[in-house]
């Protein structure tokens, strides 16, 4: 399977993963072909498992109130904070465009 | 030039009215300290698990129900991935695939040429009604270049109520949601209230030629009223219309209301087509919904949620509050309609009705004209109404009984309002508003006028 270069920068941006050189790429390619095998099995007629938990019951909670009231441990986490707030780059940081990211894997 | 027609879908979020998150403990509430209603898997911190809270079923199968749907019963969850600093997760538990009701359908009505007597009965088709996950509030600080992030309101269950395009202007779609509002208020599964975030609407706009198939559609987001959102809608199919006739083409994209500058501008941070790599939730098994028949016979009733239960408890829907209300009180539709649309108005006629003797079809005119308009004036509800309807029915009794002309009730009326603990019989003694009753103290004064206007009277004998 080929994973052209658009593809690549689609799944960069999409799961904020970095494939990083060549390497990278051919052990994608290989994964996809590893995953690929599944088609071999025919499951005409056969419902798709999405869940092994499928033929659990769902379990309902009732409507009370258990949790929350822990915003300063919550905070611990933070980096930054602002009075009580978490604080975050100003919206999404637009990745680098396609052509520069070629740039950077020639360079590896 | 030739014609247009404009095609309007609408995609609503109503917040669910309920103590609790959708798949955690914390607490659902408008207003409160930043972050201090976030449980840990509200944050999205590592080995929490979602569990689902059964009165949001609940709300969501009434909602269904009464919007004629399908309910579903075998419904499942899916992820919806994107990356955003309010959603700690990277994605937005819901459902994509199957979700708890479709095919419904929604009437409500339209005034032609804004006259209350002309009312037309429209029906939009209901998509789909799913669970999902509130996301939580970012605040942009712009000065600083950073955003800060309140989860509060991250994890609250939302019902998302999908309308097929079947509307064609703003003033479809502000009466769809105006009809959607008061049924979600009156089962009580949403308050509703769109200044509070917990009715949200994105409207979903393109226009083509009658015949043609559909032109590209633009989604508009930002909308927080139900008056801007006819604006909103209205302004768009302009925009679609103009651009075409100019020879320019529509952009499938997202565009923000600005409500002070009354257009839609194209929302940044909206880079092509968003590929949200659905998949099933793995933590959550289908949902199974049972009725009267497919109900278990051992199961921990806590456990079950009965969609037949559940559909005997609905209450009344508005639309059959206002036929009620046309028949019991001899009104006319159109009445019902304002009786119903503004809070506590019912209430109030109908108490009124209770404590006199006058017919409920004079009363209602008194409600609607004169008490309404009033409340409207002075931006008042009815609830803060310095006339109670106790003291209405006082009034109207005077009138009832002959004791007051129309002219002196309206004038007391307005007295009333002013607050000031008088009773109607008070304020006509003080006044002296009592219609004469004594027939010879009539004709004294009959006399007297017509001896007073001698060429009047010789005018009038001559025809």
């Amino acid at each position: 399977p080929e994973v052209t270069a658009e593809v690549l920068a689609h799944l960069e941006r999409l799961a904020l993963v970095d494939f990083r050189d060549a390497e990278g790429v051919e052990r994608l390619q290989k994964a996809i072909q590893f995953a690929d095998h599944l088609r071999e099995v025919n499951t005409d007629g056969v419902e798709p498992m999405d869940s092994v938990l499928e033929d659990r019951c769902l379990y309902l909670r009732e409507d009370d109130v258990t949790e929350g009231n822990c915003t300063k441990e919550l905070l611990k986490n933070a980096r930054e904070k602002v009075e009580e707030y978490f604080v975050a780059p100003p919206g999404n940081i637009p990745l680098p465009k396609l052509d520069e990211q070629e740039t950077s894997l020639q360079g590896s | 030039l030739a014609s247009w027609v404009a095609v309007v879908g609408l995609e609503i979020h109503a917040q669910i009215s309920s103590n609790s998150k959708l798949f955690s403990g914390s607490q659902v509430q408008f207003a409160a300290p930043p972050n201090s209603l976030v449980s840990f898997f509200d944050a999205s911190l590592p080995g929490t698990l979602p569990v689902l809270n059964r009165r949001c079923v609940e709300a969501a199968v009434m909602t269904g129900l009464a919007l004629n749907c399908s309910i579903n019963k075998k419904s499942l969850f899916d992820r919806k991935h994107y990356f955003y600093a309010d959603l700690p997760a990277g994605y937005q538990i819901t459902q994509q695939r199957v979700p708890i009701a479709v095919n419904g359908s929604l009437s409500y009505s339209l005034c032609i040429d804004n006259k209350m007597s002309q009312m037309v009965t429209k029906t939009v088709r209901i998509k789909q009604i799913q669970l999902e996950q509130d996301s939580g509030k970012s605040l942009h600080d712009d000065t600083r270049s950073q955003t800060l992030v309140d989860l509060n309101r991250a994890g609250v269950g939302l019902m998302e109520v999908v309308m097929e395009p079947d509307m064609c202007c703003g003033e479809e779609a502000a009466a769809a949601v105006r009809e959607l509002q008061l049924i979600l208020q009156t089962l009580g599964s949403s308050q509703a209230v769109m200044a509070e975030g917990q009715l949200r609407v994105d409207a979903n706009v393109s226009v083509h030629h009658p015949g043609d198939p559909y032109g590209v559609r633009t989604e508009v987001k930002n909308i927080n009223s139900i008056r801007f959102l006819a604006k909103a809608v209205d302004y768009e199919i302009q925009r679609q219309i103009e651009e075409l006739e100019n020879g320019g083409t529509i952009l499938n994209e997202t565009r923000a209301f600005d409500s002070r500058l009354g257009c839609t501008v194209p929302m940044r941070d909206k880079e092509g087509k968003q590929d949200y790599r659905f998949m099933p939730e793995p933590n959550l098994p289908p949902l199974i919904l049972y009725d009267a028949k497919s109900l278990p016979a051992n199961m921990n009733h806590q456990q079950v949620v009965n969609i037949d239960l559940i559909r005997e408890r609905l209450p009344d829907l508005p639309s059959v509050k206002r036929a009620k209300l046309v028949e019991q009180y001899k009104i006319l539709p159109e009445h019902s309609f304002t009786l119903l649309n503004e809070e506590g108005l019912t209430e109030f006629f109908e108490n009124v009705v209770k404590q006199t003797q006058m017919k409920s079809r004079k009363v209602i005119g008194w409600i609607l004209n004169d008490l309404l308009s009033y409340l409207k004036q002075h931006s008042l509800t009815v609830k803060e109404s310095p006339v109670s309807s106790f003291l209405l029915a006082d009034l109207l009794n005077l009138l009832e009984k002959k004791e007051i002309s129309a002219a002196a009730a309206k004038q007391v009326l307005a007295e009333l309002w002013k607050g000031e603990g008088k009773t109607p019989l008070e304020i006509v003694k003080e006044k002296k508003l009592e219609l004469i009753q004594d027939q010879k103290e009539l004709e004294q004064i009959c006399q007297m006028v017509i001896d007073g206007h001698e060429n009047e009277v010789i005018m009038m004998v001559l025809g």
